[in-house]
């Protein structure tokens, strides 16, 4: 299948997950969908929970710091004591503490960063019960808080926004258990390795070679690792091993799985806002900038890579190979990439470090510009509107009434906890990747010097902060000083901004709702799509300019020689 | 009245100045204060009020620290330019307070110094200063006298020059009891004697509010003032680390900035030009609606008339000229249009209302019937609220016209039979929205006269333009359902109110309300005053009572009714100067960055020369005309700071669109230009 047929099914693909699978969710979160009750209730009598009952902002935002927390000590506690637990055949001993601090909060973040090689570290029990457990939680968190969000702007006069008990244990139930396993059973069908065995070992009886081939529970958390924009793979090459994304199909199952939820989402939006228009806006916003990356990289993929053009000693046909997986080619792996750098999900398929410095750039800008294109499960959504209110803010100002929203009026409160949800992300990396090259244990972390080994301490914060997790690679990660500076990093890029979307949610849902007129700044235009995407370029381009050009942009405009 | 600018002409009849003297944007002794003050607020108590302006003034004390340590003619230019960016910022404070500060001057004169004849319990008459004057006590004011502070008549009827307050030189008329018995102190009879007991307490009166108000002096954020503030500091705050961490990115690579460019970077990169201009933008828009003779007591009512989605106009004097017109005569009886015309005419000489003078009028320009000198041999029969109907007695004729009903039974009891198709006519007039007057001579019914309201010329044209801009309009009248659904529909309004009463006025704010709409109304009256305060705009008519002006937010000098429109535009202006300057100020940014960001690594990065698109002539002239640029474009803003940004009625999304336009992409592009000119002229100068 040529790319542009790739693209073509994959587009169609996208259209009907984000009319049905948006609905669906809708009718979740309503809780229209009862096919799973006799699951769901006892779920609920356990944890002595009355589904009826509904939270106000502080306690939906309690409830999920310490559901979080929880998760944080449990998979933190996993992997300190894999050692004495069982599913472990290599006999794999504890995870280290920094290392098991910097995975727990990378999980429970959503985030996925890895600062091990999967197959060489975590047992098969750590894997499954406490990477991939979080894979499923952590996804259904980010959801609910997009969806208190949307209550927010839905609900008039109303003090509370939803009960977060409720919101995590139906978005699992409905959303993401259901297709993690049907697609699970695809992957297994493509090859994907799933077993409890331990490795394989092969005698070469030709070259008298031994070979260790790492297997486990792979195909089961393949589909997870995707739909829920985690991204952390079972082996360290992630998607680009064969055990794990076997053929071209599983490929663009990938890109499907990591695309859907955050695309659906903003149908769900429009459609509990009475609008559907409301959503397609935000999604206009979300795929011009998602398409004009998608085209810088595919176009600075194929044209090979510019250092190895100069020196004029091989040709490239496929494009710049390097770090690619040959079975997919340049093109596809940057589609793989790029979708999965723009949701944070942070998987690959291919190494980030090897991109041309025009194609890593667009790896980049996707985390720099807030991971809203399509952005994290959830956190997509919920971090967009934060900038659709900026927009509303100044837009509404220009047609001469003090701005709203969806009726709601936007006020000081409102401004402050959107700039404070926007500040956070920038603050962070900034300032952690000031500390980091600016002390001896962050300057050793990268394998390069100058601005290439600038770009990976860089890449590292901002991948962690928007929780993320792909890594750029070349940047020696696993040092107490990057696996504690990363968890800060991961815990304030998650819940920094969350804590400000559930104030926002609870001040939203309290307002009374202006009704709409002629005078109204209108949101379900291609002219807020513009002013949308102009705000989002215009913050992350502004506070990642200068830090860039010191990256990035001078490698490109060295015509990466500094490579290296 | 004394005036405080040469400009003023303060008894013109075709401009109206009250407190709106229309000084020039930059009168020559505004222009002097604003220069002083600009200067004087240089005080960092002052300053920390705005957190933009103070991170500039932080800014320049760290680069004037750098230039003593490391003085050369490139530290120091910056830390004058600096400096001068926070001095423009104070001047466009200082400007926009000035105007008021003249017309306090003024207002401050008026009060100064009168005396006040102060009645004693025991009927004796005092002279005393007006200061000493305390609320409850009475005092006696003559044609001549100033009176000496707020307060209502408790006897007598006069003629009141208010021209001090409203710039109408037209006297009012001031009597005890009802809707008119409010007086102004400062003001001046003209006429007669009475007496007035005074309801303000020292220093609270009208004329002290006044003055508070337009030298902005317990000026306080609005709402939105605040939010727009929150996001301006989120936007420097952000920065902050942008441009602090640069210092260590740069280390990392080998290279070293200087502590003046980056604090040259930090002050172009953080809104300055909002941040100069926000408090200039709001103190300005309270100045124009007193250049409207508008007072409003606090910014948030200016802000909130810009949201005003219905808007309750009273009928008469609103939407139609204040007096019913005759319109037409209508025979009855077998009699002729002008037999109806002559008698009605004979009935109304005497008739000094608008109503009888417009019959006057009608009958001369329909039949040529002029004004008649009638012989001795007549008597005027004058309206009175008894018998409803009004006429002359000459020779042995008796000529009426009057309410159909009165008429009718004045006939009968003349002896006379009212013709058949009488009740039909009537009605049929009324159901046209207008009034009919029966006129008759003797016993014979004669025919009617239709009395109709004439819709003002244009109202038609500016309803349409507020429906576009998503205002719904209600007109309020006290005329049955016929009537109001007539006139309604003439000058087109959405939607009347009739029979109007004050409960039922409250309920439609409430209702509209509720609805989550703001609603804006005028009223004069003492029973509108609880309307007034619950109107989320509204606008006492400074011709009504004192219980109606402190119920509403604004008072209307000028007592017109219309304004409510001219006020709504103020506050959308306000709300869209705010927005637009915003964007200008982000969207220079990007210029900014283009010109110091390859000057800031030129050392380093040649490569990153590649980025300098303006082609600027050193590192050390891009960075000093980017700082030219950012002290220079907030001077060159203060007019549209002051003036606001040209509104017109249309729908919000064309507004949006153009500026955008103008704003967002002229912000773009307008410095690229504007720092490329100051870095030729910098280049010319040879001095880096």
């Amino acid at each position: 299948m040529s790319y542009f047929w790739t693209i073509l099914v994959l587009v169609v693909l996208l259209a009907l997950s984000w009319r049905f699978l948006g609905s669906y969710m809708a009718a979740v979160y309503e809780g229209r969908v009862t096919f799973l009750a006799r699951l769901e209730r006892p779920v609920y009598r356990v944890l002595m929970i009355d589904p009826e009952s509904e939270q106000t902002w502080p306690r939906y935002a309690g409830a999920l710091i310490v559901f979080s927390g929880v998760a944080l000590v449990v998979t933190y506690g996993l992997l300190r004591l894999q050692g004495s637990l069982p599913f472990n055949p290599q006999h794999l001993g504890a995870v280290s503490p920094a290392l098991a601090w910097n995975t727990a909060v990378s999980f429970v973040t959503n985030t996925n960063w890895q600062n091990y090689a999967g197959e060489s570290t975590m047992s098969y029990l750590s894997q499954m019960a406490a990477l991939t457990v979080q894979q499923f939680v952590s996804a259904a968190v980010g959801i609910a808080v997009a969806v208190a969000l949307i209550r927010g702007f839905a609900r008039k006069g109303s003090p509370t926004i939803g009960n977060f008990w409720v919101d995590l244990i139906r978005g699992v139930l409905y959303i993401l258990l259901p297709i993690a396993f049907v697609c699970g059973i695809v992957f297994v069908s493509q090859g994907a390795v799933q077993t409890l065995a331990g490795p394989a070992t092969v005698h070469n009886a030709l070259t008298g070679a031994t070979q260790v081939i790492p297997r486990g529970p792979v195909a089961f958390m393949e589909p997870i690792k995707q739909l829920g924009t985690n991204g952390g793979g079972f082996f360290n090459a992630n998607g680009a091993d064969p055990f794990e994304d076997p053929t071209g199909a599983t490929l663009l199952l990938s890109v499907l799985l990591l695309l859907c939820i955050p695309v659906a989402l903003t149908y769900t939006f429009g459609k509990l806002v009475g609008s559907f228009r409301q959503g397609l806006t935000l999604l206009a916003a979300m795929a011009i900038i998602f398409g004009t990356w998608l085209g810088f990289s595919s176009y600075a993929e194929a044209q090979g890579n510019p250092a190895v053009a100069a020196a004029h000693v091989v040709a490239q046909p496929g494009g710049n190979m390097v770090g690619k997986e040959v079975r997919f080619g340049a093109l596809p792996t940057s589609l793989y990439n790029i979708a999965s750098t723009q949701t944070s999900t942070g998987s690959v398929a291919g190494a980030n470090d090897s991109f041309t410095p025009l194609g890593g750039f667009g790896l980049m800008s996707g985390m720099m510009l807030g991971e809203v294109t399509p952005g994290g499960v959830g956190s997509g959504l919920y971090t967009i509107l934060l900038f659709a209110l900026v927009a509303v803010f100044l837009g509404g100002l220009m047609v001469g009434r003090t701005p709203e929203y969806l009726g709601k009026k936007i006020q000081a409160r409102e401004v402050k906890l959107a700039a404070l949800g926007i500040l956070v992300m920038p603050i962070a990396v900034l300032g952690l990747t000031a500390i980091a090259v600016s002390v001896h244990a962050g300057r050793v972390g990268p394998t390069n010097a100058g601005p290439h080994g600038f770009s990976e301490i860089l890449y590292a914060f901002t991948s962690q902060a928007n929780n993320n997790g792909s890594a750029f690679a070349g940047l020696n990660g696993n040092t107490a000083f990057y696996n504690v500076t990363g968890g800060i990093a991961m815990l304030l890029g998650r819940f920094g901004v969350m804590v400000p979307v559930l104030a926002l949610a609870g001040s939203l849902a309290s307002k009374a709702v202006v009704p709409s007129g002629l005078g109204t700044f209108r949101t379900d235009t291609p002219l807020f799509t513009g002013l949308v995407i102009g705000v989002i370029l215009i913050v992350g381009g502004l506070t990642f300019f200068p830090a860039v050009s010191l990256g990035p942009i001078v490698e490109w405009l060295s015509h990466g020689r500094l490579f290296g | 009245m004394p005036s405080a600018t040469s400009t003023t002409s303060p008894t013109s009849p075709a401009s109206p100045h009250g407190v709106a003297q229309s000084s020039s944007l930059f009168d020559p002794s505004i222009l002097a204060n604003a220069v002083r003050g600009s200067v004087t607020k240089l005080d960092p108590r002052v300053q920390i009020r705005n957190p933009v302006i103070f991170v500039v003034l932080v800014g320049t004390v760290v680069s004037m620290a750098e230039a003593i340590v490391h003085p050369s003619l490139f530290t120091w230019s910056i830390t004058v330019w600096l400096l001068l960016t926070v001095v423009f910022a104070n001047f466009a404070e200082a400007m926009a307070e000035g105007r008021g500060k003249a017309q306090a001057d003024s207002l401050r004169r008026m009060r100064a110094d009168t005396e006040a004849r102060r009645l004693r319990p025991d009927g004796v008459e005092e002279r005393v200063p007006a200061s000493l004057l305390v609320k409850g006590d009475v005092v006696v004011c003559e044609a001549g006298d100033l009176i000496p502070s707020d307060g209502d008549i408790i006897e007598g009827i006069a003629s009141v020059d208010e021209s001090a307050i409203t710039g109408e030189s037209a006297p009012v008329i001031r009597e005890s009891g009802g809707d008119r018995s409010a007086v102004t102190g400062g003001t001046r009879v003209l006429s007669d004697r009475i007496v007035v007991r005074i309801t303000a307490e020292r220093g609270q009166t009208f004329l002290d509010r006044m003055i508070g108000l337009v030298e902005g002096a317990n000026r306080q954020k609005t709402p939105n003032e605040i939010a727009l503030t929150i996001l301006l500091a989120a936007l420097t705050i952000v920065f902050l680390p942008v441009v602090v961490t640069l210092s260590p990115f740069a280390r990392f690579s080998g290279a070293s900035v200087s502590i003046v460019v980056l604090v040259a970077l930090l002050v172009c990169l953080i809104p300055t030009t909002i941040g100069a201009l926000l408090s200039a933008i709001g103190i300005a828009g309270m100045d124009r609606l007193v250049q409207r003779n508008v007072l409003a007591m606090s910014g948030r009512a200016v802000e909130a008339a810009g949201d005003v989605q219905t808007l309750l106009l009273d009928k008469t004097g609103t939407i139609t000229l204040g007096n019913r017109m005759a319109a037409r005569f209508i025979p009855l009886g077998g009699s002729t249009e002008s037999e109806v015309g002559a008698a009605a005419q004979l009935a109304s000489l005497a008739d000094e209302t608008p109503e009888g003078r417009s019959i006057v009028v009608l009958a001369k320009e329909r039949f040529g019937i002029r004004e008649r000198e009638l012989g001795d041999d007549h008597e005027f029969i004058p309206f009175s609220a008894t018998t409803r109907m009004s006429g002359v007695d000459i020779g042995g004729r008796q000529v009426r016209k009057g309410a159909a009903e009165a008429v009718r039974h004045w006939v009968i009891d003349q002896g006379g039979t009212p013709p058949p198709d009488l009740d039909a006519v009537v009605s049929e007039v009324s159901r046209a929205g207008s009034t009919p007057l029966v006129v008759a001579d003797g016993p014979h019914v004669l025919g009617a006269i239709e009395l109709k309201d004439v819709v003002k010329q244009g109202m038609k044209e500016r309803f349409e333009s507020l429906r576009s801009v998503g205002i719904r309009t209600v007109m309020i009248t006290g005329d049955n359902p016929l009537t109001a659904a007539a006139i309604a529909q003439e000058a087109g309004v959405d939607d009347y109110l009739a029979e109007a009463t004050p409960e039922a006025k409250m309920d439609l704010i409430k209702a509209e309300q509720e609805g989550g709409k703001l609603v804006a109304m005028t009223g004069d009256g003492t029973n509108d005053a609880p309307a007034l305060a619950q109107a989320d705009v509204g606008v006492a008519m400074n011709t009504g009572t004192t219980a109606a002006k402190e119920a509403g937010n604004m008072v209307d000098l000028d007592s017109n009714p219309t304004k409510l429109i001219e006020i709504v535009e103020v506050g959308k202006q306000l709300l869209i100067t705010r927005g637009a300057l915003t964007t200008f100020s982000v969207a220079n940014d990007v210029a900014k960055y283009f010109a110091i960001i390859p000057a800031l690594f030129a050392a380093t990065y040649p490569q990153l020369g590649a980025l300098n698109v303006m082609r600027l002539h050193s590192p050390q002239t891009a960075v000093l005309s980017a700082v030219i640029f950012n002290a220079l474009v907030i001077v060159a803003l203060i007019p549209l700071a002051l003036r606001g940004v040209r509104w017109h009625p249309s729908g919000a999304s064309s507004i949006l669109r153009r500026n955008l336009f103008v704003y967002g992409l002229g912000g773009v592009i307008t410095p690229f230009v504007f720092i490329k000119l100051i870095d030729l002229v910098l280049t010319a100068l040879h001095a880096y």
